[in-house]
């Protein structure tokens, strides 16, 4: 299968990795992966700050972006949600292929569960806002990570709150953002895992940076990572 | 609303160690009530749907309702006045109350009443208003403000209502923090007002067009006490509450209770149709308040906030509600459904409280009537962003117009990118403390994934 990847501006610019992982995995999986240079980001960060002029302008590049293509997968509940949920309120095109988050194109699209990655860590999961409520993935990410060999998957408690992230929320609402923030740090501190995943860089990047300031010793993965590891 | 609004109230209330506990306590308990009840009825989502559709029925011709309204209740024997503002609402429940030579009024638990500050407009024409609901009464002794729309002392513990019961009550010397006893030291002071009383005052949860019946929900049987005892009797409703049919009560009195206080049915439904003789009040009065509301209208996104029933279930859900609490949205509607409907109702009053939320949609989830608050609260910011001056908030316009600038083409935001990694360098660059307070920031890679990709092809 040809898949078109859309690493959005934040993997892009400061996780590439989650990029390089998505690409070795889903070559793995036997897929054809293509990355059209000309994309840049999907517009939600300025449709969610109020700047819909500059947020339609992306979203209608975004569009032209990937007309070609036979599917779009996003390492990104939120960006994928923004695409599909967010565009039309915008007035802007829908795109011509389907959008997909990444656990949604591995268990509905390529119909697997068990990707053939080895991780022996301690894990738990925190399921993101967007793929919760936006994509509502429901387990698939959970399915995904429980036939990984080697792996000690732990339940996150509460894990439906929000880390408190919201995009400019964090800083317009830092001090809100940030008591948020500490209750989900004490939740994954709770659970003794080494990681905390998730299918969103941003949110990660968020419960990383409470972790990484606390020198909690935990640290955080993309969904896309896990699956990527071999033995 | 405060100069710098919702940021810095929060920012008090988030230091309030008891008001956290208490809070997330309350808020926890109720969630996972709603949720039991709401898990055992299998139809729950076309339940939601029905309520959407109905609402959105009434909101589309809530002009002719509301004239419907007015025929049926006045053919039922009541009296229907109409209230453009908070002013004239108060101006006619005041002269009533006054023709009728009351100097106290027993009052439900209403959200209308509270948000045209009747209480204090009574008190100047010398007129007592006596809220009944156990928590309004809470609030009422405390000279406290409320901070719930369902439960308005939530943020009091049993503690705290102990200790103010027994400096505001008589013979509660004794008195235990047991519900039982704080609820029957209430009972006793109400009791004998109830029964003095000639004038009672309530809001509505719906008024219905096809037959003129007004319809309240409560816990406590006060509610009832109120809208039966006195001779006079007189209902403050916001226009938006009124439904077009009978049946429509159907729908409605599965989803609110369930989603309110996470009880399969709510203890009392009072339904009263104009006057009867022998029987209830001999006089009712209905005023239809307005104040803000056909503006609200007039916005095809913003207008499904007047949609909403009132049931809070969106503050329990909201992780930024259950940690401030509600005074620091500065509004007798406070959570999600505030930060939606407050700004609309007070243009330029409130223009922080659209950034009041981490847009985790848990409020659109439980929303029994499918309110997209979310998307309400994205397109609020659209405007407040449109409506700004030259230069106000330039640093954030500026940082948007760059970024706007850079993701127009794939060649400046490889240049951003490659002055992201020099910047990098700074562990706490100006203008993000925000982040910096509490956070790290993540270290720049090495090469960006495009320049990888170009890279490795």
């Amino acid at each position: 299968m040809r898949v078109s990847l859309f690493i959005t501006c934040l993997a892009d610019t400061l996780f590439p990795q989650v990029g390089r992982a998505t690409v070795a995995l889903l070559e793995r999986l036997g897929c054809r992966v293509d990355f059209p240079e000309d994309q840049t980001c999907c517009g939600q960060m300025h449709f969610n700050s109020g700047y819909e002029e500059q947020a339609r302008r992306l979203a209608e590049r975004f569009t032209e972006v990937f007309a070609g293509a036979e599917v779009v997968v996003v390492p990104s509940a939120s960006c994928a949600g923004m695409v599909r949920e967010g565009f039309p309120h915008l007035g802007a095109p829908a795109p011509g292929p389907p959008v997909l988050e990444l656990s949604e194109f591995l268990v509905d699209r390529l119909g697997v569960e068990d990707v053939g990655a080895s991780f022996p860590h301690r894990v738990t999961y925190h399921p993101t806002c967007h793929s919760l409520r936006a994509l509502k993935v429901g387990d698939r990410p959970l399915r995904l990570l429980r036939a990984v060999r080697g792996i000690d998957l732990v339940e996150l408690p509460e894990a439906d709150q929000c880390c408190g992230f919201g995009g400019t929320f964090a800083v317009k609402n830092a001090d809100t953002s940030t008591a948020m923030l500490a209750d989900k740090v004490r939740a994954v501190l709770d659970t003794r895992a080494e990681i905390c995943a998730a299918g969103d860089a941003s949110c990660l990047m968020h419960i990383g940076g409470g972790l990484a300031r606390q020198r909690a010793g935990t640290r955080t993965l993309h969904l896309a990572e896990i699956l990527a590891a071999t033995e | 609303m405060s100069a710098q609004g919702f940021p810095r109230a929060a920012r008090e209330a988030l230091t309030d160690s008891q008001l956290r506990a208490n809070l997330g306590n309350a808020t926890r308990t109720i969630r996972a009530k709603r949720a039991g009840v709401v898990e055992e009825l299998p139809d729950w989502e076309a339940l939601r749907e029905a309520g959407r559709a109905i609402k959105e029925r009434t909101l589309l011709g809530l002009d002719g309702w509301l004239e419907q309204l007015e025929t049926s209740v006045t053919a039922a024997g009541g009296t229907v006045h109409w209230a453009r503002d908070a002013g004239e609402a108060n101006r006619i429940v005041s002269d009533l109350v006054a023709a009728e030579g009351a100097e106290e009024v027993v009052k439900v638990k209403s959200l209308a009443t509270d948000e045209i500050g009747l209480n204090g407009a009574l008190a100047e024409r010398g007129i007592a208003a006596i809220e009944t609901d156990l928590a309004e009464l809470i609030i009422q002794l405390g000279d406290d403000e409320q901070s719930h729309i369902l439960v308005p002392a939530i943020h009091r513990n049993r503690a705290e209502i102990r200790a103010l019961f027994r400096r505001a009550l008589a013979g509660t010397d004794d008195l235990t923090d047991e519900p039982a006893a704080l609820a029957e030291a209430a009972r006793r002071h109400l009791r004998e007002r109830f029964l003095r009383a000639r004038v009672g005052i309530s809001g509505a949860n719906f008024g219905v067009a096809e037959t003129g019946t007004i319809c309240v929900v409560e816990s406590e049987g006060n509610g009832r006490m109120c809208t039966t005892l006195p001779e006079t009797l007189i209902t403050v409703m916001g226009i938006e509450k009124v439904l077009p049919e009978w049946r429509d009560l159907e729908v409605m009195l599965q989803l609110l209770p369930r989603s309110s206080t996470g009880e399969r049915m709510n203890p009392y439904t009072s339904l009263w149709t104009g006057v009867r003789s022998g029987d209830g009040p001999r006089r009712f009065h209905l005023v239809l308040l307005d104040n803000g509301r056909t503006n609200v209208l007039a916005d095809e996104v913003g207008r499904q906030a007047l949609a909403c029933i009132r049931c809070s279930a969106c503050l329990n859900a909201c992780p930024v509600y259950s940690r401030v609490g509600g005074h620091a949205y500065e509004s007798i509607y406070p959570g999600p459904i505030g930060a939606i409907l407050t700004p609309q109702l007070r243009p330029g009053e409130a223009d922080t409280l659209p950034w009041a939320s981490s847009l985790c949609g848990a409020c659109y989830e439980v929303c029994p009537v499918k309110i997209d608050i979310p998307r309400v609260l994205v397109h609020l910011r659209g405007k407040v962003v449109r409506g700004r001056k030259r230069g106000e908030d330039a640093p954030e316009r500026a940082a948007m117009a760059l970024m706007g600038y850079a993701f127009d083409d794939p060649r400046r935001l490889r240049l951003a990118q490659r002055l992201a990694r020099l910047g990098g360098r700074v562990r706490r660059p100006p203008g993000l403390s925000g982040w910096t307070d509490a956070r790290e920031l993540p270290e720049p890679p090495q090469e960006s994934f495009r320049q990888w990709w170009a890279r490795r092809r």
